[in-house]
């Protein structure tokens, strides 16, 4: 992972570090840095006055994105320290996340498992020889003064995510996923004097998912960010929450004439905590690069961080000072091989991907395109899905049933998951609207509710019950059709003149004198016969 | 007045009533203070100890079984971790730091009842083959008050030679147990790397490093090292065949030792260890073992290959002391970072250990890692291949442990690099993984002893150990004070 430079402006402003649980006076007594301002060089990219689409044409946006994923492991990379977000500082933290001298590093497995699951989902080779290297560099957040690190030897290479713009189609082609742990937290908002630093995130485990400089606007930017989030939250690997920090983005940016064969100078934008956050920054600093470069000036190459809040983004300091992070092979963790087994075990525990399910339910189930879409959309919707269609063939009824499901459940405040009647039910009830004895709103409102009330009850009982049988008889209809024709000459001398729009009118009267038991879709039928004749 | 002999011999007296665990805490204690200008202790846990020989006689008295090491007085050096103690690697940049936990290993000793009556000086970081570097100061040889003890766990071979304890720990990263053991006429094993975990041992280089431990008496080494054996989770690296079975010594066989040319002809050997050692050669080879001299031209790589690989590890392994989270932060007000560090740092870390991540700071920095990282990596795996093909043919190595006997205090204090080439021969067992034990075999015309090392393949301790025992039985060892 690269340092997020930021930080490094921060270590002017002191700091301070939050007590870890023991010797707190020690600790105290030695705060001894003072604050001192940072000197800006605030640069505002309003201050260029044309536009980015009337320079599109001439130039080509090229664009990387690094993005950091913290796992849903329940405990650190290296050491048991569990990962639970928004804990007191420094609660979480164990003698090796605190580099206390003479501890040591311990792999966690689960770390190997979501790496290959992700790389697997990505298309990308699985390397079986894995070491881990120290990446060395000193920073009061960072206890043991390195990172381990996958920097040198990734666990997969190559790759590619699909992702669809309005421009289309098009696979986003990956440099690597690698291993890493996370550096711990520099609070600059605590005191008005020191940085607080805070060691819960120090050892946090993360996969830094690497693309080649294969995006070309900020709009494909933010499709292959959807895309991963939906892909890493899909496959149980990260939550992919941008705000809390648990997913990050570095965008590296560079501009070059339409055509030209090598790569501009680029610069890297950090601090980035959402997906529309990551568009608005490329778009402001593809303006700013196409300025300089109109201006015939020399795009420096540094890193910049953005700032929300005006929509500029601002530079924090330049590659020249870049750091010899001195890595070599960490030799408190021996190399590991990821063995055949090993890998056809994930491979076969692995979830069907948000991509394929899509196609599934368009080519076999026949659903539409956005029905498929939505329901691809979230593992949780899909697995309820395709544990109804189990016992249902009603493909589209069902799809259609899910809106309702998720309704209920958002609000009851439920996750998806945990919907309070197996699927086994739904799909009784499914079964049962689809036979036209009771309308899909009955079914629906109250059927629903009844049926999570009572689960012993069947759909046919509550229905029953309720009085929500619809009546469909033809004969039972006619006579209702034709007592609301007779009651209504006026309305059918204008319908037969041609206000089509009143069968609405004459439905709904049928459906009063019914007392809603009249199968609507007879009852349109027996009218628009009657009316037409 | 108490007399230590063997655990063994301990425990019978023990059970026989005729000396007690307060006893022998007590006479080391009176030891320690009789024999404190040699400064071999950094800090004695006498209540502690006194209290746990308490204990220990009344669960004896009360008819309880005697756990495998019951009162066996035992001393540490400054880099394992003992929890609620003071642990400084002897260096001013942890002075008053306190562990928050006990080492694996340490604990192993404690769970059957070992008393730890204190630890020992050492040089900085484990950096120093004189313990001459050192914030509490240097530690005198009882045998000749004018020289090193050896070093770097020179404090914990002082406390075994001068009878201040009955057995003790140190760490051997390229020969910090073996030579001091040469130079103060005691045993010093260093067991192959990863035999002991090394969680709660203070980090020199990760690869190299190993709990060693000195003694008098080879079974007693054996039973420290077989407790110690257990395997730790927290430590990836640990060899996975532990623990070590019981030492018991077996029919002796006929052996198949070999010397290297290039080792016994060294210019730098002193001629009369060079003899003593072919004289053993020879008494060995007429009762019926072969001694065959090897040559082995790698010798000259042995010394920078470990040198560069130790200070590469030892330069990011040293990285955790800055003075944020714990340990010595300078008092100098700064308002920069880089100048925070700097003051902590320059202020904490002795010359020679400054001197070592320096060094490795330089052979990893991008344009030198080729020239130097990556071929020492070369020479070791070159040096790991070759060991595996002798030991095909033999069953152990032997070597003069140090080229010379004990040197004066301030020998060398103007060149490092000549306190370096006179690890040659240890260096060898740490690149390789290799167990290796300095035996007190000899006695020197200046008399200060010298030992002889016995090397055998990796996860051999327990061959290694039954050839120490016969060769410590058979030929009349120098005996410590």
């Amino acid at each position: 992972m690269k340092r997020p430079d930021f930080y490094r402006d921060a270590f002017l402003w002191g700091w301070q570090i939050l007590d870890a649980g023991y010797r707190s006076e020690e600790l105290s007594e030695l705060l001894s840095c003072k604050r001192q301002p940072v000197t800006s060089i605030q640069q505002p990219a309003s201050a260029i006055s044309f536009t980015f689409a009337s320079m599109n044409n001439k130039y080509e946006l090229v664009i990387g994105l690094e993005v950091h994923a913290q796992l849903l492991t329940a405990s650190k990379l290296f050491c048991g320290d569990s990962t639970t977000f928004g804990a007191e500082p420094n609660t979480q933290v164990s003698p090796v996340s605190l580099a206390h001298p003479g501890t040591l590093p311990v792999m966690n497995e689960k770390v190997i498992e979501l790496a290959v699951r992700l790389g697997l989902a990505l298309n990308c080779t699985i390397v079986q020889d894995n070491y881990f290297a120290r990446k060395n560099y000193f920073y009061p957040d960072l206890p043991k003064g390195y990172q381990v690190s996958q920097h040198t030897a990734p666990i997969c290479l190559g790759g590619h995510l699909p992702i669809q713009t309005s421009e289309g189609k098009k696979n986003v082609q990956l440099n690597r996923i690698h291993m890493e742990e996370d550096a711990g937290k520099s609070l600059h908002d605590q005191d008005e004097k020191y940085t607080s630093i805070d060691l819960n995130r120090a050892g946090m485990p993360l996969l830094e998912i690497v693309t080649e400089p294969d995006l070309h606007s900020a709009d494909e930017a933010y499709a292959y960010l959807t895309e991963l989030r939906k892909l890493v939250r899909w496959l149980g690997v990260c939550d992919g929450n941008m705000e809390e920090g648990s997913m990050r983005c570095d965008a590296n940016v560079s501009v070059r004439l339409k055509g030209a064969t090598t790569l501009g100078t680029r610069v890297e934008v950090k601090n980035l905590n959402s997906i529309r956050n990551v568009k608005r920054a490329i778009e402001i600093e593809a303006e700013r690069l196409i300025g300089i470069v109109e201006k015939g000036e020399q795009v420096i190459q540094q890193t910049r961080s953005f700032n929300a809040d005006n929509n500029t983004t601002f530079a924090l300091r330049s590659k020249e000072e870049a750091d010899d992070y001195r890595y070599f092979p960490e030799p408190d963790l021996p190399p590991f091989f990821i063995s055949d087994e090993y890998l056809q075990e994930i491979k076969a525990a692995m979830p069907a991907l948000p991509a394929a399910l899509q196609n599934k339910y368009i080519s076999s189930y026949n659903l539409p395109e956005y029905d498929a879409a939505q329901l691809s959309n979230d593992k949780d919707d899909s697995d309820l899905f395709e544990a109804i269609i189990r016992h249902t063939t009603h493909y589209k009824a069902a799809a259609n049933w899910m809106t309702v499901l998720k309704q209920y459940c958002s609000n009851a405040a439920l996750p998806v998951s945990s919907f309070p009647l197996t699927a086994e039910k739904i799909a009784t009830l499914i079964n049962f609207t689809e036979t036209g004895k009771v309308s899909f709103n009955a079914a629906s409102t109250r059927i629903l509710q009844e049926l999570i009330n009572s689960p012993e009850e069947t759909p046919e009982s509550i229905a029953t019950q309720l009085n929500l049988v619809q009546e469909s008889d033809e004969s039972a209809i006619e006579a209702w059709v034709d007592e609301v024709i007779a009651s209504m000459p006026d309305k059918v001398k204008e319908y037969r003149s041609g206000k089509k729009g009143l069968i609405g009118l004459f439905a709904g009267e049928v459906k009063k004198r019914s007392k809603g038991k009249a199968d609507m879709q007879l009852t349109n039928k027996v009218l628009t016969e009657k009316l037409n004749n | 007045m108490f007399v230590f002999n063997s655990i063994t011999d301990y425990h019978h007296q023990l059970k026989s009533g005729t000396t007690s665990c307060l006893q022998a805490v007590n006479h080391f204690l009176s030891r320690i203070k009789e024999k404190a200008h040699l400064n071999a202790f950094v800090e004695v846990y006498e209540k502690e100890a006194l209290a746990k020989a308490a204990e220990l006689d009344a669960k004896r008295n009360a008819g309880e079984p005697l756990k495998k090491l019951h009162g066996v007085v035992i001393a540490i050096k400054d880099v394992i971790c003992y929890k609620d103690h003071s642990v400084t690697a002897a260096s001013a940049i942890l002075k008053g730091f306190n562990s928050l936990y006990t080492a694996s290993a340490l604990q192993y000793l404690l769970n059957e009842d070992a008393i730890i009556i204190g630890n020992c000086n050492c040089d900085e970081f484990a950096m120093g083959s004189t313990n001459e570097n050192s914030s509490y100061g240097k530690v005198l040889n009882a045998l000749d008050e004018t020289k090193v003890p050896g070093g770097s766990s020179g404090g914990s071979a002082v406390a075994v030679q001068a009878g201040m304890c009955m057995l003790s720990l140190g760490s051997d990263t390229g020969g910090s147990v073996r030579q001091p053991a040469d130079f103060c006429g005691i045993i010093g094993l260093k067991p192959g790397y990863g035999r002991i975990s090394r969680y709660g041992l203070l980090a020199y280089a990760s690869s190299f490093d190993q709990i060693g431990i000195f003694g008098t008496h080879v079974p007693d080494v054996a039973l420290l090292l077989q407790i110690m054996s257990q395997p730790d989770k927290m430590d990836s690296t640990m060899d996975k065949t532990g623990p070590l079975p019981a030492f018991e010594n077996p029919e002796p066989t006929p052996l198949r030792y070999c010397l290297f040319s290039q080792v016994m002809d060294h210019p730098s050997l002193d001629p009369e260890i060079r003899d003593n050692i072919n004289a053993l050669a020879e008494k060995l080879e007429t009762e019926g073992n072969t001694v065959t001299r090897l040559d082995f031209e790698w010798l000259d790589y042995i010394v920078p290959a470990y040198y560069v690989l130790t200070t590469a590890e030892a330069s990011s392994n040293l990285s955790r002391y800055d003075g944020v989270r714990y340990g010595h932060r300078s008092e100098k007000a700064t308002e920069d970072l880089d100048a925070f560090y700097r003051n902590n740092r320059s202020e904490g870390f002795g010359m020679e250990v400054k001197r070592r991540i320096m060094l490795g700071t330089f052979v990893l920095s991008t344009g030198y890692y080729d020239a130097y990282y990556s071929k020492a990596q070369k020479i070791r795996r070159l040096l790991t291949e070759k060991i595996t093909e002798i030991f095909e043919g033999y069953d152990a190595i032997l070597m003069p442990t140090v080229p010379s006997t004990a040197m004066s205090i301030g020998q060398h204090d103007k060149d490092p690099v000549e306190m370096y080439l006179a690890d040659i021969f240890t260096v060898f067992a740490n690149l390789t993984g290799i167990p290796g034990i300095s035996l007190p075999l000899f006695s020197h015309s200046n008399n200060m002893p010298f030992g002889l090392q016995v090397m055998t393949n990796k996860q051999e301790e327990l061959p290694l150990l039954h050839i120490a025992d016969r060769l410590m039985q058979q030929y009349k060892p120098v005996r410590a004070l």
